[in-house]
């Protein structure tokens, strides 16, 4: 409690709480409310983000320090309910059953109350100590929405604070609240249901031992009664004549509604939660002459000649200001760490010289790809995404996503791959189905990334010419359309259609803005920069060893007689691995050029060009593919793309030596 | 009981009211691939029987009666198609002449079991979205529970596919199909028997439908929506 001294606001713990260093809170609540927003404003920039053990779900944390005291927050996935059975709603029920925080912090969109409130009564089932933020208070008084926080307070038995967390409104109180309730632990009323399923759920508690499988009984009991397969599972062992009793009671109310038991609890709850919204909720009348900022702007965003346009415009603003800025900024970087220690690869030496030059070429490499390319990209794509334009593109483009065997969501990580593959495979946790997941995560390592752009545009469009490089480009979109409609045929497994939340449209926020982009190029750094180090350590000790040779003998079968590509490109496209855009400054070393159309023909150019940008994923999108999917997925992808290439590129070579 | 040509005439009539308003004379004809003047003939037997209003040199439009009739042979006309498909494996291009035999035999409990089998599919081959079956139920599943065929009662009102809705129209859900987790994902998001959902716009070329309920606005995959189904909300004045 270090600085409790100096400070007097603060109520010291009452007696009979025991002072801990450290509490833990967690946040929960529906996607689209200001959840990462009020996570953001109370963690600031000192967060920890990574998955949750085992599960391709994002698990971030931070610290908050209010008052001298250390207070742990876990923003928990946003969903909507914890009855069906995603990865995330496992995460976050087990996570607030098991790891029992000391408060669960509710963050609920105050003009959609009726469906937070939903969650809110599934939460208050799991009977931890309970805040309510009710956050976007000024967009609920915009739209004549007035709600009476006190007596909300009273029916749910919690404090609720008022907040908007983009301006950081009422974190202050929020804070207060937090370290109020590690000590009072405010346990939210139990909510009634009709008698009907109310009766049953108690009659199923009775046949409950107390405190099993660590959840409250009275959780357990609807579980039961809703037939969820985790907890009849676990309960099986324990008690099964209250599982035996929950399918019978359960029957019965199938009969009496004629709709699975599921569905009907859900209707129980939405009842609850629009008796408490008629309580405590007015609206008051305005003038509906206004059309709204967001109905308006959607008129545009979803039109079907206008919102394309606006789409491609949005999209192709994005990458070209991305490379404009990125390649001016990326030749005054290289300069100016050029001027710090050599740059070219050191082929004799003692080894430490080795060892450092090496070191060296790879984090200049990292920075000078990070920095110029892949933040902006993610500054600006964080921009349209935190605005809510992001999801009227993923609806305009959910049909063409079917065909592709995914649905308008996973245009997020599709974009992202145009910055960098390794964040593009994280945002693939978007989607729900593990197939859709995987087709996704496939297609993205063939999306070009920026080094790949970079390969590209450097070696095509200045050698051969530009509409080459366009060319490129095309064949490869074919490809990820060709590629995902058999992936969506030979991968087994289900798709589940797009249910999507449209949010209104908003003034992106700098904290949500900023914070996601340094989320998305921390994930980067984390995995980029050490395989960049130590792959090109490698390379420069392969040089000094004087390996190039044996290994160009060896692959030579494929690049001389399958690709037509001199022997030397053997050694270039193993360096690719590690990085890309190191194939173009391998190739300069060993030709002793940079002027590629004297060494290769325009047919050996373009084949080059097209093999580097499909034959494998690098080493750092292959890492972090098999963080998400493991690594028998991440080398079928890579043994897939290899013989894609070899292919594609054997046939390249044989069709245009013909043509030009 | 309606005979078996006059059901054939009443589908034609509700495809050529659904894209031109009123069915002409000629148009029916033309598309039953019949004479004029037996259709004219048929026209006057439908109206007398109550299921078409009938005016001479204008065409035809369907009563509610009608409307309820052709929807039913619709209906029964796509579910055979899926099973001839899906089930014998005939081919697709002959599935339509196939099913517009059998489909004026076919029995209310046939019908029923038929959906069963295929669990209740959304939309036939074709691409035509499949009506909901007229039984009194909330969602599939209630069906699909029951082991003997106790066809239940009909439904009071007609129901309406929630994408057959014009933009800012209104309904309140009255039956969603499909198995239970596309009903459970549905109702977790607020979309419960009995709610008031209104649709905001539809996306080209059978996009996402959006749509707005309990004050939020979300985007529905269309096959997602096609499971689900309204009765038309009336206007308070």
């Amino acid at each position: 409690m270090a600085g409790c001294e100096n400070c007097s606001g603060c109520s010291r713990p009452s007696p009979g709480a025991p002072v801990r260093d450290e509490y833990v809170v967690a946040l929960a609540g529906n996607a689209n409310v200001g959840k990462s927003a009020t996570f953001n404003q109370l963690t600031g920039i000192d967060q920890d983000i990574g998955n949750w053990p085992g599960k391709t779900v994002e698990r971030a944390e931070g610290i908050l320090q209010h008052r001298g005291q250390r207070i742990r927050i876990i923003d928990l996935p946003g969903i909507y309910s914890i009855s069906t059975l995603s990865t995330e709603e496992q995460v976050s029920r087990e996570f607030i059953a098991h790891d029992h925080p000391d408060v669960v912090v509710n963050v609920i969109d105050a003009s959609a109350l009726e469906r937070n409130l939903f969650f809110t009564l599934q939460l208050s089932e799991l009977e931890s100590p309970l805040i309510l933020t009710l956050n976007q208070m000024d967009l609920a008084s915009e739209k004549g929405i007035v709600i009476d926080l006190r007596k909300l307070s009273e029916i749910l038995g919690v404090p609720v604070i008022p907040t908007v967390a983009i301006h950081g409104k009422g974190m202050a109180e929020l804070s207060d609240a937090i370290l109020e309730a590690v000590r009072t632990r405010p346990r939210p009323h139990i909510i009634e249901y009709g008698r009907e399923v109310e009766d049953r759920i108690r009659k199923i508690m009775a046949l409950l031992p107390t405190g099993a499988g660590g959840y409250p009984p009275r959780w357990t009991a609807i579980k039961l009664l809703e037939g969820d397969s985790d907890t009849v599972w676990e309960a099986k062992k324990q008690s099964p004549e209250a599982v035996q009793a929950a399918q019978v009671f359960g029957k019965e109310l199938e009969k009496m509604h004629g709709e699975p038991v599921g569905t009907i609890l859900s209707g129980e709850r939405y009842h609850v939660s629009e008796y408490i919204v008629s309580e405590v909720m007015k609206i008051r009348t305005r003038s509906d002459n206004r059309i709204s900022l967001t109905e308006w702007i959607d008129k545009i965003a979803l039109h079907p000649v206008l919102g394309y346009v606006l789409l491609v415009l949005a999209i192709g603003g994005l990458l070209g200001w991305t490379f404009i800025i990125g390649a001016w900024l990326s030749d005054h970087l290289t300069v100016f760490l050029a001027g710090i220690a050599p740059l070219h690869p050191l082929v004799s030496g003692s080894v430490t010289d080795i060892v450092f030059n090496g070191a060296w070429t790879g984090l200049v490499a990292a920075l000078t790809l990070i920095i110029p390319y892949v933040i902006p990209f993610y500054l600006f794509l964080s921009l349209i995404e935190d605005s809510g334009f992001l999801t009227r593109f993923s609806l305009m483009l959910d049909m063409g996503m079917h065909k592709l065997g995914l649905h308008g969501k996973a245009i997020i990580p599709l974009i992202l791959g145009f910055g960098c593959s390794v964040p593009a495979c994280f945002a693939c946790r978007i989607i729900e189905s593990p197939k859709q997941k995987f087709i996704a995560a496939f297609l993205v390592t063939l999306v070009p990334c920026s080094a790949r752009i970079i390969v590209i545009l450097s070696i095509v469009a200045v050698f051969v010419n530009i509409w080459w490089a366009f060319a490129l480009f095309l064949f490869e979109f074919i490809l990820i359309v060709i590629l995902g409609r058999i992936a969506f045929r030979v991968i087994p497994g289900e798709s589940v259609g797009m249910i999507m939340e449209m949010p209104d449209y908003h003034v992106p926020s700098s904290s949500v803005v900023l914070g996601q982009t340094w989320t998305r190029t921390r994930s980067l750094i984390w995995i980029v920069l050490p395989s960049y180090v130590i792959g090109s350590i490698a390379i420069t000790a392969a040089y000094a060893a004087g390996l190039l040779g044996p290994i160009n003998t060896l692959l030579s079968p494929i690049t001389v007689l399958l690709l037509g590509l001199p022997a030397l490109t053997g050694i270039v496209f193993v360096f690719g691995i590690i990085r890309k855009e190191m194939t173009i400054l391998t190739l300069a070393a060993l030709f002793g050029t940079t002027v590629f159309s004297a060494v290769l023909t325009p047919v050996q150019l373009i084949v080059f060009a097209l093999v580097t940008m499909i034959y494998i994923p690098c080493l750092s999108t292959i890492l972090a593919l098999a963080q998400e999917f493991g690594w028998r997925q991440a080398i079928s992808i890579c043994l897939i793309e290899i013989g894609l290439a070899v292919g594609i590129g054997a046939v390249a070579f044989r069709v245009m030596s013909l043509v030009l | 009981m309606t005979s078996e040509p006059l059901e054939e005439y009443l589908e034609s009539i509700l495809d050529i009211e659904e894209k031109e308003g009123i069915a002409k004379t000629s148009a029916i004809a033309k598309c039953l691939k019949v004479s004029p003047a037996s259709v004219t003939e048929a026209l006057q037997v439908l109206s007398e029987k109550g299921f078409i209003h009938y005016e001479p040199y204008r065409g035809a439009t369907l009563t509610d009666h009608g409307r309820e009739m052709a929807k039913k042979v619709k209906r029964r006309h796509r579910l055979l198609e899926v099973f001839l498909t899906d089930i014998l494996h005939i081919n697709r291009e002959k599935v339509h002449d196939e099913a517009c035999k059998m489909e004026h035999t076919l029995s209310d409990e046939t019908e029923c079991a038929l959906c069963k089998l295929l669990k209740a599919p959304a939309r036939c081959p074709h691409g035509s979205l499949i009506e909901a079956c007229d039984r009194r139920v909330e969602s599939c599943s209630a069906c699909l529970a029951e082991k003997e065929m106790a066809c239940g009662s009909a439904r009071d009102h007609p129901l309406i596919p929630l994408t057959a809705l014009e933009p800012g129209q209104k309904g309140v859900i009255a039956f969603i199909r499909g198995d239970n987790r596309v009903v459970q994902r549905l109702s977790d998001l607020g979309l419960t028997f009995k709610t008031e959902i209104a649709l905001v716009r539809k996306a080209p070329l059978l996009g996402p439908v959006e749509i707005s309920v309990r004050k939020t606005r979300l985007a529905l995959d269309h096959a997602i929506a096609d499971h689900v189904f309204v009765q038309e909300c009336v206007e308070k004045a």
